[in-house]
């Protein structure tokens, strides 16, 4: 006791060493956020500023760019006696529809993992198989989707020709339908991806609550809506907000297999940023910073959402 | 350096002018030689390390570094490395595509290259590249734009080569009533169909009204545009173009040429190539200029060209201005054109032209044929922006031809953004 008392005072413990605990954390935490301030948080707030600007993306933006306030945002959403830009609305309107359709990939996942949640021979290859969309490339999803979809002669097309009728110019030839085809195309490896949350989600399910609920004579459809589902609750929120992200996102599909064509019909927000800057015929830095700033508007809405979710979620944990 | 002025006098007398000129400059150039290039194709890619092997043959103590960049992915990351790694020689097109490089000051003003007889040499281009008065560029290559045709399926339905705007017609209900299509084309990229508007619009207008409008001068709600519009309408509604056009690329509607499905495609020169490939013969395949619609006007012509520049943050700007010294020269030129090569027409008058059947004939309608005057092409002729709204739009007409007001007042809106 006294040896240790005495080596205490002979070496008074550097700043350091006093307050170890609760600097750790945060020093492990530097790199990260870091990073994080410099390639993510920055780049928005310079989104924001740049969305200020009309500038065509060479040179300096101070030179070559010149400040017009909110012109831009008033030539998207048609304020201020600007003619709205129709572009601009079909990408938004574009982005519901993904929103809404995307959320299917949900219950399907959840349709196949259920059904895959048995023991049979040769069941993993099974389960392998269904994950496999998931870990191909998007864009060969795309590029396979879209000889599915060709016109004459691509299976899609002979398809529907049973059946005795004819997309006329193809799926993705279609204005009407194309949106449609390319968000079909993103179903197929998302929904392997909430297939692959519940598999796992059912891992954990209580095998004595089933029992319990068996013994008071539940099956069925009630047993998956009163013992399963609940149960799977923290998969369906993963699965929730990954596919609402993926379905914001949705830029590598749209431009592999239309290219935001035909004639803009499937652009969506995503797209169109890229198309006002950094495409063949971009050069509108300013204004595409703009839009950047309306999907990052949506997407924090959803994004606050989720991490109100998350936090609730905790506090209720710790209570 | 007096032993130097020594041995050029001495050459000077022995080789002549030009040849001790060449001598001492070569002499001159050292150090690193970067050009940056997006002639990615095989036989581009050929043409352009060729040309760099020549060049650093005549400079032995230049070396010269050659970084060829996917054609595509070249277009996006020439904004990036113009100003963050310049080369000391790009590619890039003329007029409107090199505006924007040129306003933000990127390329360097290269006018003392086009001093005197350049500028006779080149003098069809010089227009494309000069901006308030300064020449920023010099051309290597361009090519013609024409119908390319289906000789045999021609001869066989009893059909020539149209001049008027009736016998074109007249042609296409002769095919289509034999089940063929008249034109094959690829909208999914958009471009094809602004080389259709391109001709229609110089043919029904003239070129000195497609000029203007795709200058910004014209209003595209006028009389004349709509009058174009109505002409192609009419090829339109006779369903003289294949279907589905909007879900192919401009390759995948090849094959309905070569299959006889379709009789003539509206076309660069670049198409003859894969045709070829495909097993057409020269017996099977022919050009003619794009018909006259509204007569008495002088024809214009399509004829895009591609160009050198040098980036304004070049470290050799020397050696890369003698580089495109020697890519201008009519030698050269007459090389890389030729039909092993790139197989498109020199630029350089003094330059010969291959004996190919295609090159023979483009060549002779831009020099004799052409009085109207040489458009780009409508994606460079017109600002980016203009040229994206106006290709989407051609596009949408091509499907929902009923949609035409609509289309023109969105391009009419977006040219009064624009410029």
């Amino acid at each position: 006791m006294t040896i240790s008392t005495d080596s205490y005072s002979q070496s008074p413990r550097g700043w350091y060493k006093r307050n170890e605990i609760a600097i750790t954390p945060w020093l492990f935490l530097a790199p990260g956020m870091a990073f994080f301030a410099v390639y993510v948080i920055w780049p928005i707030w310079q989104s924001f500023g740049m969305s200020l600007y009309d500038w065509n993306g060479l040179g300096d933006i101070d030179t070559n760019g010149t400040y017009i306030g909110l012109e831009n945002y008033n030539k998207l959403f048609g304020l201020n006696g600007e003619r709205a830009d129709r572009n601009f609305q079909i990408s938004l309107w574009n982005n519901v529809k993904w929103l809404v359709l995307y959320l299917l990939a949900i219950p399907l996942g959840l349709f196949i993992a259920l059904f895959l949640n048995q023991n049979v021979r040769g069941i993993r290859l099974y389960k392998s198989l269904f994950f496999f969309p998931f870990v191909i490339s998007q864009v060969v999803v795309g590029l396979v989707f879209s000889w599915f979809y060709l016109p004459n002669g691509g299976l899609f097309s002979i398809m529907t020709g049973w059946f005795g009728f004819q997309i006329q110019g193809g799926v993705l030839g279609n204005p009407t339908t194309a949106t449609y085809g390319i968000i079909a195309a993103g179903l197929w490896p998302q929904t392997a991806y909430c297939m692959i949350l519940y598999l796992t989600g059912l891992n954990a399910v209580d095998p004595e609550q089933v029992e319990a609920a068996r013994l008071d004579g539940a099956k069925g459809r009630k047993m998956l809506w009163y013992v399963i589902l609940p149960q799977l609750k923290p998969a369906t929120f993963i699965a929730f907000v990954v596919t609402i992200i993926g379905a914001l996102r949705s830029f590598d599909l749209v431009s592999v297999m239309t290219g935001g064509g035909p004639f803009g019909s499937t652009r969506v927000l995503s797209f169109y940023v890229f198309e006002k800057s950094l495409s063949e015929r971009g050069l509108q830095y300013g204004y595409a910073a703009a839009v950047a700033v309306v999907l990052f508007m949506i997407m924090l809405v959803f994004i606050s959402y989720f991490l109100w979710a998350m936090y609730k979620d905790e506090k209720g944990a710790r209570s | 350096m007096r032993s130097i002025l020594k041995t050029s006098f001495a050459a000077f007398v022995a080789a002549g002018i030009a040849a001790s000129a060449m001598q001492a400059n070569a002499q001159s150039l050292t150090g690193t030689l970067s050009i940056f290039s997006d002639m990615s194709d095989p036989a581009p890619r050929a043409v352009m390390e060729d040309m760099a092997a020549r060049f650093g043959e005549m400079h032995p103590e230049l070396d010269v570094q050659v970084t060829i960049i996917d054609r595509e992915a070249y277009k996006t990351q020439i904004r990036n490395f113009l100003s963050a790694n310049p080369p000391d020689v790009a590619n890039w097109y003329a007029a409107n595509r090199m505006l924007p490089y040129v306003e933000a000051g990127l390329f360097d003003d290269v006018s003392d290259i086009w001093e005197g007889q350049m500028s006779e040499e080149l003098a069809s281009t010089k227009g494309a590249l000069t901006v308030d008065g300064a020449q920023y560029g010099v051309p290597y290559t361009y090519y013609q734009w024409g119908i390319y045709y289906r000789k045999d399926l021609f001869e066989q339905f009893g059909l020539s080569e149209p001049s008027t705007w009736e016998e074109e017609l007249a042609n296409c209900q002769t095919l289509l009533d034999n089940g063929i299509k008249c034109y094959a084309i690829g909208t999914r990229f958009l471009w094809t169909a602004g080389g259709w508007f391109d001709y229609l619009n110089m043919r029904t207008n003239g070129y000195d009204f497609h000029a203007r409008l795709t200058n910004g001068e014209e209003s595209w709600t006028s009389d004349e545009v709509r009058a174009t519009f109505a002409n192609w309408r009419t090829l339109i509604d006779m369903g003289a173009f294949i279907d589905d056009h909007q879900s192919l690329d401009w390759q995948e509607a090849l094959p309905f040429v070569v299959n006889g499905q379709a009789a003539s495609y509206l076309m660069g020169n670049f198409v003859v190539a894969p045709l070829r490939e495909a097993g057409l013969t020269d017996d099977q395949l022919d050009f003619y200029q794009f018909v006259e619609i509204t007569p008495g006007i002088p024809r214009g012509e399509d004829a895009p060209t591609d160009t050198f520049h040098i980036p304004s943050g070049a470290q050799n700007k020397e050696a890369a201005r003698e580089f495109l010294r020697f890519v201008v020269s009519a030698d050269n030129q007459t090389l890389i054109n030729n039909g092993q090569n790139l197989g498109q027409l020199p630029v350089n008058a003094m330059s010969s032209v291959d004996d190919d059947k295609f090159l023979q004939q483009g060549f002779d309608m831009l020099s004799n044929r052409a009085p109207g005057g040489i458009a780009q092409f409508f994606d460079r002729d017109a600002p980016a922006e203009m040229a994206a709204a106006g290709m989407e739009g051609f596009q949408e007409f091509m499907v929902f031809p009923d949609n035409l007001d609509d289309i023109l007042e969105r391009l009419e809106a977006t040219r009064q953004d624009v410029y």
